[in-house]
């Protein structure tokens, strides 16, 4: 019993890592097509952004703070840039922005290397997330927790400005009819950016709260994007729920193969599961229909 | 006439292809740089095979550091054992040095070197049919196949780093000989050098041969509008299957070369990173062509091995450069560029332009648009 929950905590755990990791790919993959390969990145972006303020503003604690909204910015700005200068030009061909992104992400990634040294860096938690809670019976570190507070509020966040602002409507007008939302009066130009400004930010956030669990090193964002992919293409294109549902799912079985196999193994049986998921339902777990034959 | 020209072309490319692989490069290279050559020869197999399911296929095939890595794992296996055995030990160095006494069962039939080669070409095609059948018969296509084919290598390579009865993540080197043949004599390495070079041009062949016959045209056209051959009566998923059927088994020999030329399979050949580097060589030779990935790929390799080590860090810079700029702005290569050379000079004479080969270059951004969106 002990170890059920043990591992149900872990699932949960990691199913609030992967989630964090995969929101803003559901926005940008799930909802536009692009692949991004860069997003990895971006959450490197977020972990070397908490370093970064941690060295300035000496608190740990305000600094997480600070560093989760001014990560959401960098990021956000580096996917906007992004967008303009390469993706907006490739929509047409998104298996080639797929390499050109995993370009962009060599690069970035040697830069963090040039700038921040190979070596792994770690950022230090605050004082208030050390130590953990007993839930019956199983130690979860806090800093799990804090992780999946911050996933839950992510994911509502991002589910109410698509719901009810303005934007938001824009937002799932575009993806759901783009001449009939340009028709409409919609730039369709400006929500791209706008979405992919969102999704990368949401990269960033998830890289702040990834420094709380472990080092940062530049190749940390290649470790969890295609962990991410995988939920994305779990959960099915177009909608958050699929997200979420496929992060915890992935998440508790990982944990619970892990427990009987080992880790590696587990990757690999995971994946074959994946495929098999994908033999029922080939869109994922939920998809937005359309008559449209392709 | 123009079909003779062709057909006389092919022919005189081949020929000059034997003798500058054959011929010059033996003689002008020295026994380190001939053995280089032989390790950019066997990217240029698996570029092959990436040409033929990504360029004609239209499928982007992410994982081929997957079907590189078996081969070579199963060839570093057998060489291994053939080691042992010529020692006089029951297991390979590597495992004495951890303590096994006892070769690990999997290994076993290794030992045997028909079966060895019989499971390089069977293992993979097996593997590579089977995740086909599964992705493609149930129409998963475009970024779905692109993300599970590079979810597989990151997979294949995070098991083989926790297998230490595959020498962990050193994978397994120091291969002393290659079927009876030791490996210290230069002779024998430039006998694998000639090896890699025939088995080139042998998969040259056969990937030209399916490229014009009418399953290339198929294959086109699954890749330009998958849904109109379907309607036609054509099952695009079995058309599929055997490109990417093919570009695992080039990759698969490739590997298998390549441990006992380089002397050594390690996961590091085989995750993310190395596969989707075996594009980059394919993406700036030119995708569509058939030659245009085998000098692609040698190209890239040979810049790789002159910089990579002297401005590590500019190189890796220049690898994400090349893919933004050959993929976002050139997706047709340097065939291409030489395509559109081609038809400036001769503008409005000859509407057709080049050999019949070149021509559909890159004319496809519906092709891939129906995968992804879908």
């Amino acid at each position: 019993m002990d170890v059920l929950i043990g591992q149900l905590a872990t699932g949960l755990s990691l199913g609030s890592i992967l989630l964090l990791a995969a929101l803003g790919l559901s926005l940008t993959f799930g909802q536009m097509g692009v692949i991004n390969m860069a997003h990895g990145e971006f959450i490197m972006a977020g972990c070397y952004t908490a370093y970064v303020v941690q060295q300035i503003v000496s608190s740990a604690g305000v600094s997480l703070i600070i560093s989760l909204v001014i990560g959401f910015f960098i990021g956000g700005a580096m996917g906007a840039l992004l967008e303009i200068t390469l993706i907006q030009r490739m929509y047409s061909r998104p298996l080639d922005t797929l390499l050109v992104t995993f370009g962009v992400g060599l690069i970035l990634q040697q830069v963090a290397r040039d700038i921040f040294g190979a070596p792994a860096v770690n950022v230090v938690a605050p004082p208030w997330l050390s130590g953990g809670v007993d839930i019956l019976g199983a130690v979860v570190p806090k800093t799990r927790i804090f992780i999946l507070v911050l996933a839950v509020v992510c994911v509502a966040v991002l589910a109410a400005v698509l719901k009810v602002s303005p934007m938001g409507r824009r937002i799932r007008a575009v993806v759901q009819n783009r001449d009939l939302a340009e028709t409409s009066g919609i730039s369709s130009r400006k929500t791209d950016i706008t979405t992919f400004f969102i999704g990368s930010g949401l990269a960033a956030v998830a890289g702040v709260a990834l420094t709380l669990i472990g080092s940062t090193s530049p190749t940390i964002g290649q470790s969890y994007l295609i962990d991410a992919f995988l939920v994305v293409v779990v959960g099915g294109l177009g909608q958050i729920k699929g997200t979420v549902i496929a992060a915890f799912t992935l998440g508790f079985l990982n944990s619970f193969i892990e427990y009987n196999t080992t880790a590696s193994l587990a990757k690999v049986i995971v994946f074959v599961i994946i495929v098999i998921f994908l033999q029922v339902r080939p869109q994922g777990l939920f998809t937005v229909r359309t008559r449209s034959l392709v | 006439m123009k079909a003779f020209v062709g057909r006389w072309q092919t022919w005189a490319g081949f020929g000059i292809a034997a003798v500058l692989l054959f011929g010059v490069a033996p003689m002008v290279f020295s026994e380190f740089r001939l053995s280089l050559l032989g390790k950019f020869l066997c990217f240029a197999i698996v570029a092959v095979g990436i040409g033929l399911a990504w360029g004609r296929g239209g499928m982007l095939v992410l994982g081929q550091g997957v079907f590189f890595g078996l081969g070579g794992y199963m060839m570093g296996m057998h060489l291994k054992i053939a080691d042992a055995q010529i020692r006089g030990d029951d297991v390979p160095d590597f495992m004495q040095i951890a303590g096994v006494r006892e070769l690990p069962s999997y290994w076993e039939p290794f030992a045997s070197p028909a079966f060895t080669l019989l499971a390089i070409v069977l293992v993979p095609t097996a593997i590579a049919a089977a995740l086909g059948l599964g992705v493609f018969k149930r129409r998963v296509k475009g970024a779905y196949f692109a993300i599970l084919s590079q979810a597989l290598a990151a997979a294949l390579a995070i098991l083989l780093v926790g297998q230490t009865s595959l020498g962990g993540s050193n994978g397994l080197n120091r291969f002393r000989t290659f079927f009876g043949f030791t490996l210290n004599d230069p002779a024998n390495r430039r006998m694998l050098y000639f090896i890699a070079a025939a088995v080139l041009l042998i998969v040259v062949a056969v990937v030209r041969q399916l490229m014009q016959s009418r399953y290339g045209e198929l294959l086109v056209a699954v890749r330009d509008g998958e849904e109109r051959v379907r309607f036609l009566g054509y099952d695009p998923a079995n058309i599929k299957v055997v490109a990417y059927t093919v570009a695992a088994l080039c990759a698969s020999i490739a590997g298998a070369l390549f441990a006992p030329i380089v002397g050594f399979i390690a996961p590091s050949q085989v995750g993310i990173l190395p596969s989707i580097a075996f594009l980059i060589g394919v993406a700036i030779g030119g995708r569509t062509t058939l030659l245009g990935p085998v000098l692609g790929a040698v190209g890239v390799a040979w810049a790789q091995t002159l910089f990579s080590e002297r401005f590590p860090s500019e190189w890796t810079y220049a690898q994400g450069l090349l893919f933004i700029v050959v993929v976002g702005f050139f997706p047709a290569g340097f065939a291409g560029l030489a395509v559109v050379l081609k038809r400036r000079r001769k503008a409005g004479t000859d509407p057709e332009g080049g050999s019949g080969k070149v021509p559909e270059v890159d004319s496809d951004p519906d092709a891939e648009k129906v995968g992804a969106t879908s």
